[in-house]
């Protein structure tokens, strides 16, 4: 069994994302640490690129941020190594930079590379299932598993394409649009969770989960993990605007990842009961 | 996919998040059916639409104190007498009927220098359709009556206020805005740029352009020309104006790109100070497709600089970049002093106020006029009159040699 899919496997499964380097490289370090204590299960570690399409402005800024505080694709595989957390780690970019790196003209180096400093898969917001057979060959060549988002408007033969490729988890996009926190948890996400239902790979729902109680909804909705992260990395900008401490941020992460990963376990709590309507 | 893979060599595809993917794949077979099949009479729609609205067929015209100062026969295509005063209407208009034929009840678009979020405004008062509009912050500092102009024809102007507020920015803005409301918004982007099937299908509305002009070259001039030239920012009226001259091997195509102050680039700013992407490009993966852009050695993408906003831009068309890899067209490029200096030249001497972005093509000839064969095909891309501030304070800043004497102007608040 791969370490991602370890995760998954006893109870729900909390998936955080942090942009490394954001707002520097020894507060970030801090802050994905204080992920895992707050009981993260898996992690995405976003890799700055210049023109991130799929991120709303909450995510955007985390980028801005990383990227003038010096962050590259050399410094990210440094970072990983410097690392001190057991959970598995998610490379999450665009694949101009996987396609650019070492000699460039493919994606091979960058797995290799991210490989060796201990990623355990990626995914690529900007890559279909269509354009993905080279990164899909050089994970498998590396032992990495390579994630893909199932949206809202994903049917039919699409979804075929994906369970084809995808392995580690399917993360299954909640609503349309970009990443950001919402306050309110989009009825889509059950809709898509039934379309992947059959497929035996986990389940993980993300975009705009900002609390335990939406994760607890989720998991009751089937899911088998939730990806939080804009309600994360406003807590990293809110920091840097107020300029407080990297302890201090780092500690109010832990709450809020805690916070998230309890109302998971809630939901699966409630799965566990037996169903009122069904006794 | 389809049969048409969209593919033009390795340059190309669909690098889009999942999301936009089902409407990129109802968007091909929109394109396949109504474009290249014609079907409900769509292209004839379209055509009657641009003869009417637009304007069509533009003039071919012989510019006869240029073809007397270079010793040679220059002919102008017209496109700046399109209605909205550029090419950019051609694709506008298509894309806005399609949407309509395709059910769609929304439009976006981005910009750069505004000539195609005008194109697209006008269209979409003129098909009755709700227009949003995103275009970064300084563009709309540098553009302001083509601003005025889309809020006149009723479209939203939104800026876009992340990097360095430009075209690059304003196209990430509006895929994620597709990305939020793709079931009903169709999103119509202003070149040949993009994933699949855009770059084919904007080539195949601005066809037109050389569809004219190749006819009229013959009925004019009794021959093709030596050489055709037009300015390339994206590429779309390159692509129009090239399109039907590629088959004929004889008639050499010159892309001019924004050569901007330098060719230098300042990695550790991760600016490149032009937009020279076909001549100083490698090829990356932007806004969806794999192409040549202006990016760092990490694959970061550079932030681009022309004097004319309709040039700057970090990516250029999968299919112009593949023609230049294959030789069939040559790229060039001409820094910001000679372009301001064939936007005066042109003007002076021909009575045309051309784009900025044109006149960087007006300027390629006057230095390089005697390779260029006996015959010249030069396109006018659009008007200068959205350039027309630019020009006043990038003139008095610069001492462009050949400027009209500027005292008139002091003191009048300009610059
Ligand atoms: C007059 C004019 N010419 C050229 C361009 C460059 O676009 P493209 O390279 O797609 O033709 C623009 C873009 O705004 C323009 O307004």
């Amino acid at each position: 069994m791969s370490r991602i899919s370890a995760a998954f496997a006893d109870g729900p499964a909390f998936v955080p994302y942090l942009a490394a380097g954001d707002p520097d490289y020894e507060s970030s370090l801090s802050y994905v640490e204080a992920l895992e204590r707050g009981g993260a299960d898996v992690i995405e570690l976003g890799l700055p690129f210049s023109e991130p399409i799929a991120e709303g402005s909450t995510i955007q800024g985390a980028i801005v941020r990383a990227l003038e505080a010096g962050m590259t694709p050399t410094r990210y595989f440094e970072f990983v190594e410097d690392l001190d957390v057991d959970v598995p780690l998610v490379c999450m970019t665009y694949y101009n930079l996987i396609y650019q790196f070492g000699e460039g003209g493919g994606p091979e180096d960058f797995v290799r590379r991210a490989a060796a400093a201990g990623i355990d898969g990626f995914v690529v917001p900007d890559l279909p299932a269509e354009e993905a057979e080279p990164l899909r060959e050089a994970c498998d060549e590396h032992g990495c598993e390579l994630v893909f988002i199932v949206a809202p408007t994903t049917k039919g033969e699409r979804l075929e394409r994906i369970m084809s490729q995808v392995s580690g988890y399917v993360y299954v996009q909640a609503r349309l649009g970009t990443t950001g926190a919402r306050t309110d948890l989009s009825g889509r996400a059950e809709e898509s969770l039934e379309r992947v239902a059959e497929w035996d790979v986990p389940k993980a729902v993300g975009f705009g989960i900002s609390t335990g109680d939406h994760a607890q909804r989720v998991i009751e909705a089937g899911a088998d993990g939730v990806i939080v992260g804009s309600a994360l990395v406003d807590i990293v900008a809110q920091g840097v605007e107020r300029g407080d401490p990297a302890v201090t941020v780092a500690s109010r992460l832990e709450g809020k990842a805690r916070e998230l990963k309890e109302g998971a376990l809630r939901g699966a709590a409630a799965n566990e009961r037996p169903h009122p309507e069904r006794t | 996919m389809s049969s048409h893979t969209g593919k033009f060599g390795e340059y190309g595809g669909q690098y889009v998040p999942e999301a936009l993917m089902p409407a990129i794949e109802e968007l091909e077979d929109a394109y396949e059916r109504y474009v290249l099949d014609n079907e409900d009479g769509f292209m004839d729609d379209f055509r009657e639409r641009l003869a009417d609205f637009g304007g069509r067929p533009t003039p071919l015209q012989k510019a006869h104190r240029l073809s007397e100062r270079y010793d040679r026969d220059v002919y102008l295509k017209r496109e700046d007498l399109l209605h909205g005063g550029a090419h950019k209407l051609n694709n506008a208009l298509g894309q806005v009927l399609l949407a309509k034929y395709m059910g769609k009840d929304r439009i976006i678009a981005e910009t750069g220098a505004g000539q195609h979020g005008t194109a697209t405004a006008m269209a979409c008062a003129h098909l009755g359709m709700p227009c949003e509009v995103y275009m970064g912050r300084r563009d709309i500092n540098r553009q302001r009556p083509n601003v005025f102009r889309m809020r006149l024809n009723g479209a939203e102007v939104t800026p876009v206020t992340v990097g360095r507020g430009t075209l690059k920015e304003a196209i990430s803005e509006t895929m994620r805005d597709w990305a939020t409301n793709v079931e009903d918004t169709h999103y119509v982007i202003g070149s040949v740029v993009g994933p699949h099937p855009f770059p084919a299908m904007v080539r195949d509305f601005q066809r037109v352009i050389s569809e004219e002009a190749r006819e009229q070259m013959i009925e004019k001039a009794g021959r093709l020309p030596d050489s055709v030239l037009t300015c390339a920012g994206g590429g779309s009226n390159t692509m129009g104006l090239f399109a039907e001259f590629v088959p004929d091997e004889e008639v050499d195509l010159y892309a001019v790109e924004a050569g901007g102050s330098s060719l230098e680039v300042d990695e550790a700013e991760g600016v490149a100070p032009n937009s020279a992407t076909l001549s100083t490009g490698t090829e990356g993966v932007l806004h969806g497709s794999r192409t040549r852009v202006l990016q760092d050695r990490d694959g970061q993408i550079m932030e681009s600089h022309s004097v004319s906003s309709g040039l700057d831009y970090a990516g250029v068309g999968p299919e112009l970049a593949n023609l230049v890899d294959r030789g069939r067209v040559t790229a060039v490029n001409v820094a910001d002093d000679p372009a301001l200096e064939g936007f005066h030249r042109l003007s002076q001497l021909e009575g045309i106020i051309p784009a900025l972005e044109s006149a960087h093509a007006v300027a390629y000839v006057e230095e390089n006029h005697a390779d260029l064969g006996e015959v010249i095909l030069l396109n006018i891309s659009g008007r200068g009159d959205k350039d027309l501030e630019t020009v006043l304070e990038e003139t008095h800043d610069r001492d462009v040699e050949n400027a009209p004497e500027m005292e008139t102007f002091a003191g009048t608040g300009g610059f």
